[in-house]
């Protein structure tokens, strides 16, 4: 059944994907280029399944020689399914890969970078301690007479760095280097000299911005020297720096490809969450007939929050019964944020006054007590405990309140979790079951009631549907709107634009760590939305809110 | 979701790993005991149990303080030690070596307070380099390892220390109602452990740091505090254990007193079934588990295989309870 829906959803998108206004390259244009004899790699028609569920499906993908060429897409896209599949980590279960003009076999990432295709990924991946060679000329030493033959690779190492302008020590270990100079360690040990395509995985994520500019001419120096590069980021901005093309991928499709010039960041935006600009009415969450309602005074208001280089100045409230949402596209900094009001981090600058009084939470008990209530992003790294029940896992957050000099009161903890699994229709064998034995969907559902438990004010929900099969997806959202309704105030962030836009009563959008835009919620359309996702800048705010 | 999908949640298959896991120790303990009624002379007697039950005890006793230290994802090394200082110095308070005290209860009560809070204390430090410092809690635990021994030697100027106080030898040779009182002790800190572990909101997050450290700090459980105590009362099961064994040997010497004791105690915990990576914790079963890893050497004493092969016969336990764990796991 979900299969069946989710495919009725991407059959909907394309429809608006062929509906946008743009110059469009037909399939016969991405075919033709798929051909073109000068394209290094020629990706065509694979497609991946994991378990019977399809992570790529007809994705087509080339790059031309000395081309730089972007890959974009949100979470789940597959963008990350399809390097690993060129690089051999899995296997295609159809499809064609032709490289320089051979059609193109590995089984593993370290052969692939022998035939050509290296791949840099987001974290660097080096040995701190050892010297500069040792990291280059790690698993390939150079040996003679069986012993290895250090002048040679300290040459090696040496000549591999000129080429991008770097002059080390080789004999220095890694650590007493600053990260541009480690980071290009890294894009040197990755390329060698043999490479012909080198695949880069966010490779800004993790510097500043002058490290980002070095690592934008050794870009350009590859190219310069006629070696393609695959460039996956989400910051738009950098794209039109160095990138020629740009494929977009969304669903396991790729669902566009375009040079960088004929593409405006709309385009980009609309393209990757699959919405036209004009679109047609109808709505597609169960957030749909929210009634008008009493919106309370405001509950928290945020100023000018900061920390590090990801949350830059963001400035956000949120009154009681109201829904309020972060829109975004990914590293916006909206979990970010989210951190630093639960008090999981500390902001570097800026404010916060919560039901009337300053706010500064120094942690995560800090923002409990004041009544607050936090649904991570990651149910499972961050929200259950596996192995205890949902009845343990209900009550983590409230237990000390329901306990008499430290012992827990049982029979008010069953009631209580009782009355939750009915209210919040979670589906277990009861409350005994441990809870890595429930649904995503159910797993949410008793996150929610953790927090619910404590009658909170204020309630952040990071993605609060995510990974959550349709059907529950529809009663969580009903239910987020039920609590809004009875008062309380909730801050949600979501990358679906449908769920933002159509659950919130009003939405801020964040860009590159900045609050870029706030709208109410008749202005809240989604091509305003999406503009202010992919160039709104701070001054909009001032003409959007007066 | 589907009935059927319910209907497949609710009454899952039989998964003999997972039952394995949660009763193999019992049902080794009873086939043991079994065994050992069939071809053991003279084992259906009050001196047996006796001599395992006052063998075991010690071990149980580190092993609930451990135990619960398992139960937050951590491990301490240090519980060896930590008997070692609290055993080299009780004598050296009751003997007036320090300042010399007349009356002799009044000097046992304060070597027994003294000697087992020092250990708690250093159990604290433990939990204080882990906690404050996120020093890895093996290599933590591994400071007092090492130094705590030296302490213990330092205390002592090396030497051993003999005595004859009934009175402080009680805790080791005495009995309440016909049963030995260190037996008395570790019944009343399991059962004590065990209904913490279960009923109070301290003994819940122990299991939630455990099961899931990130969670648990955004549920507002103060973690810090969860680990320092924890450690805390390892080091006071292992200054108590320390007390027990000196006690018996009517003598302390700071180089024997519970050396190898961490090991027998993690074994007793691994065996038990309780999970080493955290999350999963059994008081009772850390009882079995000592039992059971008691009976075996007992079983093989007693019929004539040398002490050495019984190591290994108790190595070979270890990995099978470790290896029966994790297939139930991953099932």
């Amino acid at each position: 059944m979900i299969l069946r829906l989710a495919s009725a959803l991407i059959g909907r998108w394309l429809f608006f994907g062929i509906s946008i206004a743009m110059p469009e390259p037909s399939d016969a244009f991405r075919i033709g280029f798929a051909m073109n004899t000068d394209n290094l790699l020629s990706m065509t028609a694979i497609d991946k399944r994991f378990a019977g569920i399809p992570a790529l499906s007809g994705a087509s993908f080339a790059v031309g020689r000395g081309e730089v060429h972007a890959l974009i897409g949100q979470n789940g896209a597959g963008k990350s399914t399809l390097i690993k599949v060129l690089t051999g980590y899995y296997k295609r279960d159809a499809g064609e890969v032709v490289f320089d003009g051979k059609p193109f076999e590995v089984s593993s990432p370290q052969q692939a970078q022998a035939s050509g295709i290296s791949t840099i990924y987001q974290e660097i991946n080096l040995v701190p301690y050892r010297s500069i060679t040792e990291n280059i000329c790690l698993g390939r030493e150079a040996r003679r007479c069986g012993l290895l033959d250090w002048k040679r690779m300290h040459q090696e190492a040496e000549a591999l760095l000129q080429r991008f302008n770097v002059r080390a020590d080789v004999r220095r270990p890694l650590m007493e280097f600053n990260t541009a100079t480690q980071q290009m360690v890294a894009i040197a040990r990755a390329i060698g000299f043999s490479a012909k395509l080198v695949i880069m995985d966010e490779p800004t994520s993790s510097l500043d911005e002058r490290e980002v500019a070095v690592l934008f001419n050794v870009i350009r120096q590859l190219k310069q020297e006629g070696v393609s590069v695959v460039f996956v980021s989400h910051k738009l901005d950098e794209l039109y720096e160095v990138c020629d093309r740009v494929t977009i991928m969304r669903d396991g499709r790729t669902v566009k490809t375009a040079a960088m010039n004929e593409i405006d960041k709309i385009g980009l935006v609309s393209a990757m969450l699959g919405r036209a600009i004009e679109r047609a009415e109808g709505h597609a969450t169960a957030f749909s007939d929210r009634d008008e309602k009493k919106i309370g005074k405001v509950l928290l208001s945020a100023e000018n929050l900061a920390i590090n280089q990801i949350v830059q100045d963001v400035s956000f409230n949120v009154r009681s019964g109201e829904i309020a949402g972060f829109a975004g596209l990914l590293g916006a900094g909206r979990t970010e944020t989210a951190r630093l009001v639960f008090g999981i981090d500390r902001p570097h600058a800026g404010s916060m006054i919560f039901n009337g009084q300053t706010f500064d939470p120094h942690k995560p008990s800090d923002a409990i007590a004041a009544g607050m209530g936090f649904c991570t992003e990651d149910r499972k790294s961050e929200g259950i405990v596996p192995d205890m029940s949902v009845a343990e896992n209900m009550m983590l957050a409230l237990m000390p309140k329901l306990s008499k000099s430290g012992v827990i009161d049982e029979k008010a903890q069953r009631d209580i979790v009782e009355r939750f699994i009915r209210q919040l229709g979670i589906k277990c064998s009861g409350s005994d079951q441990k809870v890595r034995e429930l649904s995503g969907g159910n797993q949410q559902k008793v996150l929610l009631g953790r927090w619910l438990a404590m009658n909170p004010r204020l309630l952040i929900l990071d993605e609060p549907t995510r990974g959550i099969d349709v059907g529950a997806k529809a009663e969580i959202q009903a239910l987020i709107k039920t609590l809004a309704d009875q008062g309380l105030a909730v801050l949600m962030i979501s990358s679906e634009l449908e769920e933002v836009i159509e659950g919130a009563d009003r939405v801020f959008v964040l860009r590159e760590g900045i609050s870029v835009a706030e709208f109410d919620r008749d202005e809240a359309t989604e091509d305003a939305v999406m503009s202010a996702m992919a160039h709104g800048s701070a001054p909009t705010v001032a003409e959007a809110a007066p | 979701m589907t009935d059927t999908a319910r209907q497949q949640l609710i009454s899952r298959p039989f998964d003999p790993f997972d039952f394995m896991a949660r009763y193999g120790t019992l049902i080794a303990l009873a086939l043991l005991i079994l065994f050992n009624f069939a071809f053991t002379r003279n084992f259906a007697t009050m001196q047996t149990l006796n001599v395992n039950l006052t063998q075991v005890c010690t071990i149980v006793i580190v092993a609930v303080g451990m135990t619960l230290v398992i139960a937050t994802g951590g491990i301490d090394l240090s519980v060896g030690s930590l008997m070692a200082i609290s055993g080299a110095l009780a004598p050296m308070i009751f003997l007036g070596k320090i300042v010399p005290i007349d009356n002799v209860a009044l000097a046992v009560a304060a070597a027994m307070i003294i000697a087992v809070g020092v250990a708690g204390l250093f159990g604290l430090f433990n939990g204080w380099l882990i906690a404050r410092f996120r020093i890895q809690p093996i290599v933590a635990t591994l400071v007092l390892f090492i130094a705590g021994r030296g302490i213990a030697q330092v205390l002592t100027n090396g030497n051993l220390q003999t005595f004859r106080v009934p009175q402080f030898q009680w805790i080791g040779l005495g009995r309440l109602f016909g049963i030995p009182v260190q037996v008395v002790l570790m019944v009343l800190l399991v059962i004590a452990a065990a209904w913490m572990l279960k009923r109070t909101v301290f003994g819940r997050q122990i299991i939630a740091v455990g099961g899931n450290e990130r969670a648990a700090e955004l549920s507002g459980i103060a973690v810090s505090r969860v680990k320092l105590v924890v450690y805390a009362i390892s080091g006071l099961c292992a200054g108590i254990a320390g007390l027990v064994v000196i006690a018996i040997n009517s003598s302390s010497d700071a180089n024997l007193v519970g050396m190898g004791m961490e090991l027998d105690a993690i074994a007793a915990v691994a065996v038990g079934g309780t999970l080493l990576s955290g999350g999963k914790a059994t008081i009772i079963g850390t009882l079995l588990g000592a039992m059971t890893i008691q009976l075996v050497r007992y079983t093989l004493l007693a019929n004539g295989v040398p002490d050495a092969a019984a190591l290994v016969v108790k190595a070979g336990i270890i990995v099978l309870a470790v290896w029966i764990q994790q297939q139930g796991r991953r099932a």
